[in-house]
């Protein structure tokens, strides 16, 4: 049996070199995301101008999925308004569902890396952390 | 009483289990519960075909029959751990249930504000939840007993927790993330200087070793059966019987009482006082039968399956860069639990990876969360091994364990 291929190059390069995993001084918004289920735990910090996300990051412990998933996550809402950011994590929300279109799980860019979790339901929480994390704070 | 058996090749006792022989993971979760063998499957089976009647209620021989085999279980773990009398047997569901027997019909009536409860702080939460909340209701004070990076417990740490103060100490025989013996005679023998009493979780030691609750002079032990190849759903609490006759029922209702009248009851003799409820006889039978299966294996041929597979997965595991082993580096100490982890990687992906590839092993901080905050460890891998297991499955779980970092892209 081979490894299943969710760890994808996508999953391993943010999550072995993250680009967002850091803290921010200046951030407006400040939320804590846990499982309690898995211990995995991010705090997500945004820094906003009106309506735009203009920086953001995050600090963490947890499995690949939840870390890379949220360093994914930063990467494509940032410079983006708070709607565009929660139309995209709804999608991604549907796509670990396995309920997007291909249109739509395109649309998420690098996170499409991640639509595989789909088949895995014991690593759907892990994937989804960070963005509900950003629903919960917007 | 161990009796004589004739030494059986591993392919042969395999073949006592319907899952590993239809099964083709390696199944090295042994710790959070262990697989039947088809005996103990087909005595439950028997008691619902056979002699199904609520044990103690009726006069007709079905029921007699039923009563016989509950009771005939109860002799057999009286055997099995030494104790002086059937009495001091109470049947639960599960060593937890056990423990919350003893913090509410025990600790909440016989400590008192300014007395201490001391526990281990390598206790599984299910010995260590009860005792916080008879401290808060007592108003007795909780304190921990603190192990070394190796989690072993000094003489010097027992003496200075353990005092005159000390009502109650609450410890495991083997701790279920370092698999280590912890020193009872010491810490059993300081309690009874001090006039308290030792509730010892013998539920991750009586797989592995002989039991004897008059030796080790504990005051209450509790085990589960599932993890001692039982079913699920059937547990004991050992105890003095001159503690468990002064002590309060934990729950009322039927079987557990002599006569009811409106403004109150008589309760029943031990060990029925604490059996509320119609009781579990199916698994009784099937925990009795686990008994006779473990006894005819023997735990000398256990104990030298436990450290010819635990010496080959720690000798594997330390030939593996970036792999940590928590607790002691002698396999002799681990009593076929073996937690680690790998540097960069959370342990949840470590299973992830291990079960793709046919192996189940465990994650998280396996109900000890203080312990792992204690060693300043988010969370752990554990592997923890059976009699059962085989060399070949121990070499593709340490196979797979040295694939992991590479599967998550780092190269070195």
């Amino acid at each position: 049996m081979e490894s299943r291929s969710f760890y994808n190059e996508i999953l391993t390069e943010h999550n072995m070199r993250p680009y967002y995993k850091h803290d921010i001084e200046d951030a407006d918004l400040i939320l804590e995301g846990v499982n309690p289920s898995c211990g995995d735990e991010i705090i997500l910090k945004l820094k906003t101008d009106g309506n735009v996300i203009v920086d953001g990051a995050f600090v963490g412990d947890g499995c690949a999925v939840s870390q890379a998933s949220a360093d994914i996550m930063l990467s494509l809402i940032l410079g983006k308004t708070k709607e565009e950011a929660l139309r995209l994590a709804d999608i991604f929300t549907r796509m670990i569902k396995g309920e997007a279109s291909e249109e739509e799980i395109d649309s998420l860019e690098e996170a499409s890396a991640l639509r595989d979790i789909s088949h895995m339901p014991a690593r759907v929480k892990c994937a989804v952390l960070g963005w509900h994390t950003l629903e919960e704070m917007l | 009483m161990q009796q004589e058996h004739i030494r059986r090749t591993i392919e042969d006792i395999r073949n006592d289990f319907p899952l590993l022989i239809k099964e083709p993971t390696a199944y090295l979760d042994n710790a959070a519960t262990a697989h039947k063998p088809a005996c103990v499957l087909k005595a439950e089976e028997e008691f619902y075909v056979n002699h199904n009647a609520n044990p103690m209620r009726g006069f007709y021989p079905l029921s007699i029959e039923a009563t016989d085999i509950y009771e005939n279980a109860r002799k057999g773990v009286r055997a099995f751990i030494g104790a002086a009398s059937e009495r001091e047997i109470v049947f639960t569901r599960n060593a937890t249930e056990s423990l919350n027997l003893v913090a509410y019909s025990y600790g909440l009536n016989s400590i008192k504000a300014g007395d201490e409860i001391v526990v281990a702080i390598s206790e599984h939460h299910s010995n260590m939840l009860p005792w916080q909340m008879a401290a808060r209701v007592t108003g007795a004070e909780l304190r921990y007993l603190e192990c070394g990076a190796d989690g072993s417990y000094s003489d010097e740490e027992i003496e200075k927790v353990i005092g005159e103060r000390t009502k109650l100490v609450a410890i495991a025989q083997v701790s279920n993330v370092l698999g280590r013996c912890n020193p009872l005679e010491k810490i059993i023998g300081r309690v009874h200087e001090n006039g308290g009493v030792a509730v010892i979780d013998a539920s991750q030691s009586i797989p592995h070793m002989q039991v004897d609750v008059k030796k080790l002079d504990a005051d209450f032990l509790v085990f589960s059966g599932h993890k001692l190849l039982g079913p699920m759903g059937i547990g004991v609490l050992y105890g003095k019987e001159e503690l468990l006759d002064a002590m309060p029922p934990f729950l009322t209702g039927g079987e557990m009482i002599d006569s009811v009248r409106r403004d109150g009851a008589v309760y029943a003799e031990l060990p029925h006082k604490f059996e509320a409820g119609t009781v579990n006889a199916a698994g009784a039978a099937g925990l009795a039968e686990a008994i006779r299966y473990i006894n005819g294996i023997g735990y000398d041929h256990i104990k030298e399956r436990d450290e010819l597979l635990t010496q080959r997965a720690i000798a594997g595991l330390k030939d593996i860069p970036h792999v940590n082993i928590i607790g002691s580096d002698k396999a002799e100490e681990h009593n076929g639990i073996i937690t680690f982890t790998i540097d960069d990687v959370h342990p949840h992906d470590i299973s992830e990876i291990l079960a793709s590839e046919g192996v189940d092993i465990r994650a998280g901080h396996h109900c000890a969360q203080p312990l792992h905050d204690h060693l300043k460890i988010r969370s752990t891998a554990r592997a923890s091994l059976m009699f059962y297991n085989t060399e070949e499955e121990v070499d593709r779980f340490l196979r797979s364990i040295a694939g992991v970092r590479s599967k998550l892209g780092w190269t070195e």
